[in-house]
């Protein structure tokens, strides 16, 4: 009988803690699908970031170290500088690349760090109990915008693939999101993508993966990946906004 | 024998190069030895000093409060430092830009148009080095000969053609404090 | 004769020493008075096949030296006073995730901004953790600039020997004189590390981490390593003295201090003082026991410091309320002179043979 399903060989044999609903536990098989099917588990160092995804290194079968919350691209350069054959990511929430690490995420695609970057945003802190973060919608209520967010008060939601789109350092650069299996399909090419720019370009790469919080959402895992659908994609627009003439 | 020199100026005469032939012929003589710069903004264009201490023996304090010789290239240079000479001290003074007399009447003076006679050798640049002629003849501190070869190590590769010219500088100042 | 001397900056003297103990990598943010450090790295690190980055701010570089440890190399960074508290964060994070690295402050004035000259207000900081968290680091205090030579290659050896960061604590004088150095023979030891990050061919994975959410878990981590800290004060205390045998005033300094009582030691001998002098060369671990043996001997401590009186409190735990411990010192980038602490010395002397 031949095996047409089977669990990645990056993907740890065990029970995450992630929120029933939440969608990082999609995102860990896409990046290990990734990992797979380019044959670089041995080589690979991931970086875990601190938030939701903090436990990153006991659902993956590479080689990691946990950062301090924001400095994962930080940290990667150390890494990748000191490996340069080795294949470094990053796996960072949107509190930590968007509001306490933005120096460190503008300064490695600047300097066009050979690292892949996974940047998971579901518009809050999830880990701390749903505030606010750099990412949550206009009018988005959450425990520190209780409210919803006035952008008089705390500005505007940050949309971070267009920013860095803008720099010279980056080689690829998309957003996806993993709410329906069609979209799944596109950010596992996008994942995948992210990690051969790194392979075969030695250049910078980021995928944004608009992720659900069903628990701080309020909402049932269906309506969370509805909630994507109707209120994060119109905001933050799917698609790749850089790929450079280098990435094949 | 300890010499516990401070060697002072504007920036851009070269005190702190004067300061490190002396340290570094001091230590080709194997001899200890110590160089202090002054530091921060009055790096840029201010005054400028530093402290070089010569000794037989192990050095303390690099930081000197009673120098016995200070080497003033400027009229702000010898108010400020000339109070803190050891008594007895030695004073060397760029007459080309010091007019005032010392204050003091318990030290050594030495005058040496150090401004004009490197002007007069070609370029106001070596001032610092007839200032360090005058320096070693009045006491010894270090051979004249070693001074050469200071000069190579401090000096980068692509100066060495200015060498024969500090020399002479070298040898002016000694001329002059005799 | 001068053999293989050269002259040199303390700053440049600590990169070129780096180097030849096998530092692969540097990461650092340019600040006075440490600036030729990261200046002769940026040349010589490269012309050695070795990495020079200037980073994005000195979170950012301490950081990089957390990655780049965990990768299994040796590594440094150097700042001082400001930047130093930037990366308190990323060392407590060094400190528990057990990675060797070195790190040096060349101490400015504080507290704030401060200035630009030489203190050594950072004591407290450098020897007591720093940062958040159960902590040390392993402190060596330079008085010279070829001790600086001397206790980078030391560093770099303790700091893979017990897998714990090592903070080399200077100062701006030291930063910025010059005096000769000898390289010598610098053989760096450094061990297999089996526990780093190079990538999982031939093994299970290894994860650097300073993450226990079990607290039971996260309590026997924290007794490991003071368990660790324990030995180092067992094995690694290092200490200089001068003029201690028949001392009945003793001074306690370190650093460029230690050079200023040498001075003023001298000049009271000269009166028949008899003061001397027990100099740190490890500030963590403390020579806690030879500053207890010696008070046994001698009438009177004098602990000297460039700050309001930090290490003081280590020398009165040491002497333990059996002789008085006396403080002087001065903050905000003065120096004191020789002279001075000599007036300080004769105004102890006379107080203590009135008694």
């Amino acid at each position: 009988m031949k095996v047409i399903f089977d669990c990645p060989q990056a993907l740890s044999d065990v029970t995450t803690h992630y929120c029933p609903g939440c969608t990082h536990g999609i995102i860990h098989r896409l990046v290990a699908e990734a990992i797979d099917e380019l044959g670089i588990l041995e080589r690979t160092v991931g970086v875990a970031s601190v938030g939701c995804s903090v436990l990153a290194y006991d659902y993956l079968e590479c080689d990691w170290q946990q950062a301090a919350h924001g400095r994962a691209p930080a940290v990667a350069t150390g890494i990748k500088r000191a490996l340069p054959d080795g294949i470094v990511f990053t796996y960072q929430g949107d509190g930590d690349l968007a509001s306490i690490g933005t120096a460190e995420i503008i300064h490695a695609a600047n300097r066009g760090e050979a690292i892949t970057v996974i940047y998971v945003n579901n518009t809050n802190y999830g880990m701390t109990g749903g505030q606010m973060a750099p990412t949550t919608l206009i009018g988005q209520v959450t425990t520190t915008s209780p409210g919803g967010r006035d952008v008089k008060e705390a500005g505007y939601p940050l949309r971070m693939a267009e920013m860095l789109a803008t720099l010279e350092g980056v080689n690829y650069l998309a957003r996806v999101a993993v709410n329906s299996p069609a979209n799944i399909m596109k950010a596992k090419r996008a994942i995948k993508q992210a990690f051969r720019v790194q392979v075969e370009d030695d250049g910078f790469a980021l995928v944004e993966v608009l992720s659900t919080c069903p628990t701080n959402w309020r909402l049932d895992p269906v309506e969370a990946l509805q909630w994507v659908e109707d209120n994060m994609i119109p905001y933050y627009p799917l698609g790749e906004f850089k790929v450079s003439g280098e990435v094949k | 024998m300890k010499q516990e020199v401070i060697v002072a100026g504007f920036g851009g005469q070269g005190v702190l190069l004067l300061g490190q032939v002396l340290a570094y012929a001091g230590m080709v003589e194997g001899k200890e030895v110590s160089w202090l710069p002054s530091y921060g903004p009055e790096m840029r264009g201010g005054t400028a000093n530093c402290t070089v201490v010569l000794s037989d023996t192990e050095i303390g304090s690099p930081v000197v409060s009673q120098p016995s010789c200070v080497i003033a290239l400027n009229l702000p240079s010898m108010e400020k430092f000339e109070p803190m000479l050891k008594p007895g001290g030695l004073l060397i003074i760029n007459s080309s830009l010091i007019e005032k007399k010392a204050e003091r009447d318990d030290i050594e003076v030495v005058k040496v148009a150090a401004t004009e006679i490197a002007n007069e050798l070609g370029s106001g640049r070596v001032a610092n080095m007839v200032a360090l002629g005058a320096f070693v003849q009045q006491t010894g501190a270090v051979d004249f000969a070693t001074l050469e070869e200071a000069l190579k190590e401090v000096l980068p590769q692509r100066r060495h053609d200015l060498i024969p010219l500090n020399l002479q500088a070298i040898q002016r100042g000694a001329v002059e404090a005799e | 004769m001068r053999g293989d001397k050269v002259l040199m900056v303390g700053n440049e003297a600590i990169g070129e020493a780096a180097i030849r103990a096998g530092c692969q990598l540097y990461f650092a943010y340019p600040i006075t008075p440490q600036s030729e450090l990261p200046q002769l790295l940026a040349r010589r690190m490269p012309e050695e096949g070795r990495v020079f980055l200037q980073a994005e701010s000195e979170v950012a570089a301490i950081n990089m030296v957390y990655g780049a440890a965990g990768a299994g190399s040796r590594v440094m960074t150097s700042s001082s006073s400001p930047g130093i508290s930037l990366k308190q964060e990323g060392i407590s994070y060094i400190a528990g995730a057990e990675l060797p690295c070195v790190i040096v402050n060349i101490v400015r004035g504080g507290p704030g901004l401060g200035g630009i000259q030489p203190a050594q207000s950072d004591y407290f900081q450098a020897t007591k953790g720093g940062g958040h968290g159960d902590y040390r680091l392993i402190v060596l205090a330079p008085a010279s600039v070829q001790e600086m030579v001397d206790l980078t290659a030391l560093a770099f050896d303790l700091a893979d020997k017990y897998r714990n960061p090592v903070m080399i604590l200077g100062d701006g004088v030291l930063g910025q004189m010059m005096e000769p150095v000898e390289f010598g023979d610098i053989k760096p030891e450094i061990p297999s590390k089996p526990w780093a990050t190079t990538g999982r061919k031939g093994r299970d994975r290894n994860v650097v981490n300073s993450l226990y959410l079990d607290p039971n878990k996260l309590e026997e981590h924290n007794w490991h390593l003071q368990a660790k800290y324990r030995k180092i004060e067992e094995e690694e205390i290092r200490f200089d003295t001068f003029n201690l045998d028949d001392a009945q005033l003793i001074i306690v300094a370190y650093g460029i201090s230690a050079r200023i009582a040498r001075t003023a030691i001298e000049m009271a001998r000269a009166d028949g003082i008899a003061a001397g002098l027990l100099r740190p060369i490890t500030l963590f671990p403390f020579p806690t026991g030879a500053i207890a043996q010696a008070a046994e001997k001698a009438r009177a401590f004098l602990s000297l410091e460039l700050s309001a009186g930090q290490m003081v409190e280590d020398v009165r735990l040491a002497v333990n309320g059996k002789r008085p411990v006396h403080f002087y010192g001065r903050t905000g980038g003065i120096i004191p002179t020789p002279q001075e602490v000599y007036g300080e010395i004769k105004k102890i002397a006379g107080e203590e043979v009135a008694k």
